[in-house]
This record gives C-alpha cells, sequence and structure tokens, in this order.
C-alpha cells in the first residue's frame, strides 16, 4: 500500500481501528510508572474514590490512543509528528480489559506557509469502549508531508 | 494536595526535573508511539527533526509522574506540620498542550506548574476545581511543553 500524504486526507474522512483490548495488567503497569494514584493502581482503594473503581490514568488513554493512530494509518503515513493538541476530554472511566476503538475523523486541512513540503491535518480522535460509549476525545493537528511538488517553471 | 479553599491563583512550584535517555525514548516509543524518528537514530536524522527525540506522550506522561510524586511529598510535610489534606480528584480533561521544541537524549526537563484558575463545582459541592498551568524547559531553559489542565480537588469540610 503507499504511503499516505498530506494530500490524501481530505475533510470528512474517516480512519477507523479496533477494538484493542486494555489488560489490567498492562493498565496497572503504566500508571506504576507514570501515574501512580490509588484510582489508578489499587482495586480495593480505588472504590473509596470519586471514579469508584479502578480505572485507566488518562495519560494511558492519550497514550493507548497515540498507539492506536499509529497501527491505524500514521505509520503509514509521511507523518511528521504534531506540534501539540488542542483539547483532551476524557468523558467516562476506562475500566481494566475494557476493548477500546479507535475512530478518527479529518476536520479540515491546509498548507504550511514556511514549509512547501508540509502540510496540517487537524482531526477529531475518539475513543468508544466495548459498550459503543464515548469514553474519550481528542482534537489536534498532525502535520504530513506532502507529495513532491511540480518544479517550478523557469523565470522567462 | 492543598485544600481547595487555602489554594491560590498565581501560585507556582517547580515539581521536578526528568533527562531523557536513548533507552526511556526508545522504551517508551516502542510501547506508545513507533513512530522513526523516536525508535532510530539514522531515520530520525533524516528528518526534520533532526536527531532521535522522545515522542511529546513521554514528555507529558513524566510530567505526571513527577506531579504524583511532588504532592506526597508535600502531604507528607502537611502531614508533619499537622494540617489538612485533601484528596485529588480525577480530571476532566486538558487543553491548549503545546510541545515548543524537540526533547532530545541527553536533554534534561525541568517541571513547573502554576494555579491559573479556580471555581466551584457545581454537581458537587464537596469539591472544587482547578486549572493548572503545567510546563517544562530543558536544560537550556527553552520550554519544551505546556498545556493547561483541570482537576477536582476536595474541599473544607463544612457543618452540615
Amino acid at each position: 500500500m503507499s504511503q499516505l500524504q498530506w494530500e490524501d486526507f481530505t475533510p470528512g474522512r474517516v480512519f477507523e481501528h479496533g477494538p484493542r483490548r486494555l489488560p489490567r495488567d498492562e493498565m496497572i503497569a503504566f500508571a506504576a510508572e507514570f501515574d501512580p494514584q490509588l484510582m489508578h493502581l489499587d482495586e480495593e482503594a480505588a472504590r473509596a474514590t470519586m471514579l469508584g473503581g479502578l480505572a485507566a490514568s488518562g495519560w494511558y488513554a492519550c497514550c493507548i490512543l497515540m498507539r492506536m493512530c499509529v497501527d491505524a494509518f500514521v505509520g503509514n503515513s509521511s507523518s511528521m509528528g504534531a506540534p501539540g493538541v488542542d483539547e483532551v476530554r476524557w468523558l467516562l472511566p476506562i475500566l481494566p480489559d475494557d476493548a477500546l476503538s479507535l475512530r478518527a475523523t479529518v476536520l479540515e486541512t491546509r498548507a504550511s506557509k514556511s514549509r512547501p513540503d508540509m502540510g496540517f491535518v487537524r482531526f477529531e480522535f475518539e475513543l468508544f469502549n466495548a459498550r459503543d460509549q464515548r469514553v474519550m476525545t481528542l482534537i489536534t493537528s498532525l502535520m504530513l508531508g506532502r507529495r513532491e511538488q511540480a518544479a517550478p517553471k523557469a523565470a522567462l | 494536595m492543598k485544600l481547595w479553599e487555602d489554594m491560590a491563583v498565581g501560585e507556582r512550584a517547580e515539581i521536578g526535573r526528568y533527562t531523557f535517555t536513548t533507552d526511556n525514548i526508545k522504551g517508551f516509543a516502542r510501547r506508545f508511539d513507533p513512530q522513526p524518528f523516536h525508535l532510530d537514530e539514522a531515520a530520525a536524522a533524516r528528518s526534520h527533526f533532526g536527531a532521535l527525540c522522545a515522542s511529546g506522550w513521554h514528555t507529558a506522561s513524566v510530567w505526571m509522574r513527577l506531579m504524583v510524586e511532588h504532592q506526597n511529598r508535600e502531604d507528607e510535610a502537611r502531614r508533619a506540620r499537622g494540617e489538612p489534606i485533601a484528596a485529588l480528584g480525577p480530571s476532566p480533561g486538558f487543553r491548549e498542550l503545546k510541545w515548543l521544541k524537540p526533547v532530545y537524549v541527553g536533554d534534561t526537563v525541568i517541571y513547573s506548574t502554576e494555579v491559573i484558575e479556580k471555581r466551584a463545582s457545581n454537581s458537587r459541592p464537596d469539591w472544587g476545581l482547578m486549572s493548572i498551568r503545567n510546563s517544562g524547559v530543558n536544560q537550556k531553559g527553552e520550554p519544551v511543553i505546556s498545556f493547561v489542565s483541570v482537576a477536582f480537588v476536595e474541599r473544607r469540610k463544612r457543618a452540615a
């Protein structure tokens, strides 16, 4: 399959991926390394927290979303990374052993003014759990390489 | 965590620092962000980054780790002084995350946090919400990451 370039990301195009299961031990291992709060680490202690039970770190959800993006299309694209993230909403707790599905929708695209070899693609990413509830949304612009431009005509 | 009532807009703290290495950059990227510029020196050299650099999610996840450790240390000190300790609740999300410069092998990022807004929770009277601006600068003083996050913080118990 040929590599996806900036020109291939037209507004409204949708990429889907998953479901991807989140094994309890991997979820807890992430929390132990990056977000060691009881609500993400310990079933018993988590029951007393606002979440009411063990739930994934929101940062784990971001990292899993990134991995699913790479597996869905970023890994087969001219990706040049991203300058940031406009907004992330953690809508519902993500539970151990749940399975997440990703939907990525192209919102808009624009060429870079300073770099003719690059363009921006603004996406809405949504994660759904196994019960088809939307658990997280993320809005960001990715930077992608453009197809070779035709060489400019020599000035007459 | 300080009680929500005791937090003041403008309060700022350095929460910790972390050095990114070839091993921790690649280890993180293999699991969560396996793109060539986070995994392979030669491919990274050909990319617009110019050299192997950390996944932005790695830079952000390290902030969370340092924030939890910082709060644990602060809570220990509060306990020793006999001061109340508020629970830190979950976060509804964050916004305006900017990866301002790549984080390269050998860079040490110094992370800080600042309270920028407080508001009461309409739905949960025992909790307030705080907005904090979190940032990281490298050893040369160049900003590398910035974002605004929101979290629930426990309020002082009120007489029924």
